[in-house]
Formats: C-alpha cells, sequence, structure tokens
C-alpha cells in the first residue's frame, strides 16, 4: 500500500471515528446514570436524518436551519423516550429496563417504516460539505475532516457542561450515587431528562453527518452504527466520556485500516466489532478509561 | 395429587394433544397445517429461550445464531449431493459436505448437537459477564454468525442461501419435539438443577455461598437451550424449505422475546401460551396490512404496521403488565385442582 493510500485511510478512520465517538457520549452517559443499554439510541440517527430532509423539503429550510432543527427535535424526542419507556421503570428489575428499550428500538424503526415507507432515500449533501480539496495526491471531501473538527468541538461543549456547571455537578453526582444525590435534594428526573437531551442532540449530530457520509437513509440505518458506537463506550470504558470518545476514534480506525490492509476481509467487518468488544470484555472489562464495573 | 394420577392426566392430555393433530393431519387443510407446524416450532423456540432469560434470568438476545446454525447444518445433511449442485452456483460445495447424505432424523439431531457445540465455544466469553453486557455480547454473537453464514460462500452458499430441501417437517415432527422440549425442560427447571439456575436468578452471589457453581448451571441450561433451538431451526427449514441469512437476523429474536415476555418470562405454560397468541396473533393481524373497505372508503394496506402492533404490545406488556399473563406460575394439575376446590375453600367462614 501506498503511502498516499494508507494517510487516506487513516484520515478516513479518524472521520468514521468521530461519528462513532459523537454517538457513543450518549450510550456511556445514560448507562452512567441509569445503568442501561439505551438500545434506542441508534434510532435517534435516523430520527435526525428524517427530520431534517422533511425540513429541507417540507418546510424548505436552508440546511444550516433545517440541521439545527433536526437535533433539537431528536432532543426532545430523546426525553420523550426516557419519560415514556424507562421513567416508569425506575426500580424495576434491569432485564425489563432492556427489554423496554428493545421495544422502543422496534417500535421507532417500524413506525418510521409504516410513517415513510423503507425505500431508501438519497440525503442531500449541502455545498458546504462537500467539495474536495486535493493535498498532493489525496482527494478529501471537506467533510471527511469537518466531521472529527465537528466532533471534538461538540465534546469540549459536553465537558464544559459536565465539569464546569451545576448541572454537570448533579449528573456526575447522580452516576457516583443515584439515592445519595437524590438525598442531596436534586431532581434526579430532571437531570436524567438533560442527560437524554445532551445525549441524543450528540447523537442527532452524528446522525446527519453519518446521513451525508453515507447518503442513503432508511428507518434501519441506525441499527449498525448504533450497535457499534456502543461497542466503542464499552471499550473506551463505559460511563466514562473520555473514554467513549477515544473508543469511538480507536474502533473507526480499526475497522477502516482492517479492511484497507486486509482487503480479503471486508466480507467480515460488521462482525469484526463484536469481536473487539468479546476480546476487550475478557481482558479488560472496564475498558480504556472505566472504572471497575459494579456488580 | 398423587403422582400417579397426574402421569395419567399427563399422558391422557398428550393422546388428546394428539389425537386433535391426528385429525388436522386428515381433515386440516394446507394453511390450518402450516400454523400447526409454525406454533410447533415456536413452542420449542420460545420454552428453551426461557430457560435462558425467565428461569436463568439472563437476557440472552442471541438464539437466531442457534437457530441458524441447527438450520444450515440439517439442510445441508439432509440434502442429497445432487441438490446440492443445483443450490451452489457460485462456488462448489466443500467436500465432505458435497457427499453427506442422511435421514432426516439424524440431521436433525446433529442439528442440536452443532447448536450445542457452538454454544459451548460462546459460553466461555458469554458466562464470564452478566446483565446488559451479556446482552450485547450475545447479540454480537447472533449477528457474527449471520455474517458468516453471508460470507461462507462454499459451505452455506452465502445470501444466496439454500432453496429446494425436502418439506419433510409435518404435524408429528414438529408436535413431537415440542412435546419433548416442554417436558424435559419443565422437568429440569423442576429439579435441583432448576432450583440452583432460579436462586442465580434472584441472587447470584447468595447462591454463590450456599454452593452453587454458577458457571456450570448455566452452562448446562445454555447448552441444552441451544440444543432445542438448533432442532427446532431444523425443523423449521424444512417447513418452509428455503433458507438464507436474511432469515436469522435479530429480528427472530425479537419475536422470541415478545412471545416469552408476553408469556410470563420464567414460566414454560407462559412461553407456550406466548408462542401461540403470537402465531395466531400474527395471522390474525394480517388484516391491517390489507387493503379494507368500510363502507365508501378504501382504507390502503400498510405492510410493517404488524410489527408496529408487536413492539406496542411489548413495551405495553413490560411497562403496565410486567409479569405477563402467568407471572411466574406454570399451569400444572395440583393448580387445576386447587381451581376447582376453591369454591369449597371460600364457604367456610373465617
Amino acid at each position: 500500500m501506498s503511502l498516499t493510500l494508507f494517510l487516506q485511510q487513516i484520515i478516513n478512520g479518524i472521520s468514521l471515528g468521530s461519528l462513532y465517538a459523537l454517538i457513543a457520549i450518549g450510550y456511556t452517559m445514560v448507562y452512567g446514570i441509569l445503568r442501561l443499554i439505551n438500545f434506542a439510541h441508534g434510532d435517534l440517527l435516523m430520527v435526525a436524518a428524517y427530520v431534517a430532509i422533511y425540513g429541507i423539503s417540507l418546510l424548505s429550510l436552508p440546511w444550516y436551519l433545517a440541521f439545527p432543527f433536526a437535533i433539537i427535535v431528536t432532543g426532545v424526542i430523546g426525553i420523550l423516550l426516557d419519560r415514556v419507556a424507562y421513567r416508569p421503570l425506575r426500580g424495576a428489575p434491569r432485564i425489563s429496563l432492556l427489554i423496554s428499550a428493545i421495544g422502543a428500538s422496534f417500535l421507532m424503526e417500524n413506525l418510521a417504516l409504516v410513517l415513510i415507507g423503507g425505500v431508501a432515500q438519497p440525503f442531500p449533501r449541502p455545498a458546504f460539505f462537500s467539495h474536495v480539496i486535493d493535498v498532493g495526491n489525496l482527494h478529501i471531501l471537506v467533510l471527511t475532516i469537518y466531521s472529527p473538527i465537528i466532533t471534538l468541538l461538540l465534546v469540549l461543549g459536553l465537558l464544559f457542561i459536565v465539569f464546569r456547571t451545576k448541572t454537570g455537578k448533579a449528573m456526575r453526582a447522580a452516576s457516583l450515587d443515584f439515592e445519595a444525590t437524590r438525598l442531596m435534594g436534586i431532581n434526579l428526573d430532571r437531570i436524567i431528562a438533560i442527560t437524554f437531551l445532551l445525549g441524543s442532540s450528540l447523537a442527532a449530530a452524528g446522525g446527519l453527518m453519518w446521513a451525508m457520509k453515507y447518503p442513503q437513509i432508511n428507518p434501519f440505518m441506525g441499527v449498525l452504527p448504533g450497535l457499534k458506537a456502543f461497542i466503542a463506550a464499552v471499550v473506551g470504558g463505559i460511563g466514562n466520556i473520555v473514554g467513549a470518545v477515544l473508543g469511538g476514534f480507536l474502533l473507526g480506525l480499526c475497522e477502516i485500516l482492517i479492511v484497507a490492509l486486509l482487503p480479503d476481509l471486508a466480507e467480515y467487518r460488521d462482525a469484526f466489532a463484536f469481536l473487539i468488544l468479546i476480546v476487550v470484555l475478557l481482558f479488560k472489562p472496564t475498558g480504556i478509561m472505566g472504572e471497575p464495573l459494579a456488580s | 395429587m398423587s403422582d400417579k394420577s397426574k402421569f395419567r392426566l399427563n399422558a391422557a392430555s398428550v393422546i388428546l394433544l394428539f389425537g386433535i393433530l391426528f385429525l388436522f393431519s386428515r381433515y386440516g387443510s394446507g394453511y390450518q397445517l402450516r400454523i400447526l407446524n409454525n406454533i410447533a416450532i415456536f413452542i420449542t423456540l420460545a420454552v428453551s429461550y426461557n430457560l435462558i432469560n425467565g428461569t436463568c434470568g439472563l437476557l440472552h438476545l442471541g438464539p437466531n445464531g442457534f437457530i441458524a446454525v441447527g438450520a444450515y447444518t440439517s439442510a445441508l445433511l439432509s440434502m442429497t449431493p445432487a441438490e446440492k449442485q443445483l443450490n451452489f452456483i457460485i462456488s462448489g460445495v466443500i467436500w465432505p459436505l458435497s457427499v453427506i447424505h442422511v435421514p432426516f432424523v439424524v440431521s436433525l439431531i446433529a442439528a442440536g448437537v452443532a447448536a450445542a457445540f457452538f454454544a459451548f465455544l460462546i459460553s466461555f466469553p458469554v458466562l464470564r459477564v452478566r446483565g446488559d453486557y451479556l446482552a450485547i455480547v450475545t447479540l454480537g454473537f447472533g449477528e457474527v454468525i449471520r455474517v458468516l453464514c453471508n460470507a461462507g460462500q462454499s459451505i452455506t452458499n452465502g445470501p444466496l442461501g439454500l432453496k429446494g430441501l425436502q418439506p419433510y417437517t409435518n404435524l408429528w415432527w414438529s408436535w413431537g419435539v415440542a412435546t419433548l422440549a416442554v417436558v424435559l425442560i419443565q422437568r429440569l427447571t423442576d429439579s435441583n438443577f432448576g432450583l440452583a439456575m432460579k436462586a442465580i436468578r434472584e441472587d447470584e452471589t447468595a447462591a454463590r455461598a450456599m454452593g452453587v457453581d454458577p458457571f456450570r448451571r448455566l452452562m448446562v441450561a445454555f447448552l441444552i437451550s441451544a440444543f432445542f433451538s438448533g432442532i427446532a431451526g431444523g425443523l423449521l427449514a424444512h417447513l418452509i424449505t428455503t433458507i438464507s441469512p436474511g432469515l436469522f437476523t435479530f429480528f427472530l429474536t425479537f419475536n422470541l422475546l415478545i412471545m416469552i415476555v408476553v408469556g410470563g418470562l420464567g414460566s414454560t405454560t407462559g412461553a407456550v401460551i406466548g408462542a401461540m397468541l403470537f402465531s395466531w396473533g400474527g395471522e390474525a393481524l394480517r388484516v391491517v396490512e390489507q387493503p379494507m373497505e368500510i363502507g365508501p372508503f378504501l382504507i390502503p394496506g400498510i405492510p410493517g404496521m404488524r410489527m408496529v402492533i408487536f413492539s406496542l404490545i411489548l413495551m405495553l406488556v413490560i411497562l403496565f403488565a410486567r409479569k405477563g399473563i402467568m407471572g411466574r406460575n406454570e399451569l400444572s394439575w395440583d393448580y387445576v385442582a386447587s381451581k376447582f376446590a376453591r369454591s369449597k375453600v371460600m364457604e367456610t367462614p373465617r
């Protein structure tokens, strides 16, 4: 493999990884507080992509308004998801919560299927993201460069909220000790809603960039990225935001590089992430930056 | 009630069941037979799935992998070499499979053994983790199997799948296996072994302190569940006569999950009821996907509406009636007898 091609693949890997990272943050934040895999998280990508597409076509919004609109709507849907599917089950056995999450995920997918139809729709890529720049022999789509930058900016914003504001302090407290936080007079339902709002908005941003990167959207588009992002969150150490970001980048890079270096294995690409997950769970279940798992 | 009379009642019900099946096999329409076969296969799958999710309390999300292994094993073994040659047009099937041809019953047992062997292999990483992690790891294994089926061109014929299997599955096979699965799994659940599994479900640390070895018990449950899932996979393959990797997605697991949750997690009776309701409901709800004429209005059919309804049912059950239909209770002769006797008890003044 030539050096140019290698560099190209590295850039692709970082770009893909940044999307995994954005989605993984939502998983890790919700898991940190509720100890729940939010199976429906991946489907928020799909919601964001469809809201954006209808914002552009039906409301004829320009993309720079349609995208924030989609992010806000998805954030609100994230809050609704918690309100409807998870809040009634606080204190219920974990297995019920998980089943509720799986049910919510299937409900969103099939509702989208019924309302919109299963035919894949082309997603418009705004001119702002679609020109190609040439560096030497490299041809790079601007989107590929913008997405890690956007991801890093969003993560910095999130870290500011989590570590520098009172709400963030309450979130961190809730993930350390749910009951004690309640005893301190903190409104946990509000904190959890904010967590879902933040996580879902980031997933929406990731979903929009995903839709621009692979511009065919369908009701099931969020399933695989969602699962992989969850794996990224585990690899990074679940419950840890910086870990999720690292895990996302790592998974994206590994996935692209394996396919690039061993093209014969391209067919197994989707199985690869699960192998990483199993290896991590076997040898370092706490992930890169995680603390020991609560039993 | 004495064990002897219970045994007689059990035997009588089995004979009654097979008597009804005999009448159906004689006079039933093809459509009815198809539904009855579906019900039996789903009962086998739901009861063996419930052994892990209900009795042991592990959220296992990969039975679709076991079913796929069983279906492919049984199909590849029961097809004649000539049939295989017709199927494998892109690349020939690899050597031992290209000449092997065994009777249906042997292929079914092989399907169960293959699925159990696969379960044995993955149980080492899977049973080391619990809760959400176990859910996602088993989901991953189910997905990996599907990817392997898609990619292994010279073994599974890749995305094309296998077509033209002989329709060996009939009422006797499907209901025979279902009865066997229900009896064996219920006996296991009632045994000492089953008690230990329930202890692990309720409190693993306490169970450990009592000398229960969780890994061993859960492994046994896992293997038995996989064994029956594999056989059911073989039956399914020879019922629909065409299999492809797309048949064994997470969607299949989701359907099983609905059955056991609606029936009541941890109840074999519940799993049976859930499987029956699901198969029957799936057919009954076809109405919503077909165009309807109500007076002057024509309502177009909405494809996919059934799944929306099923997902809603799952969520409503888990949110508002978490115990499902049966809770963790079983329908036993003692229970039936106590129902009949209750009227007398009520009459006595307190």
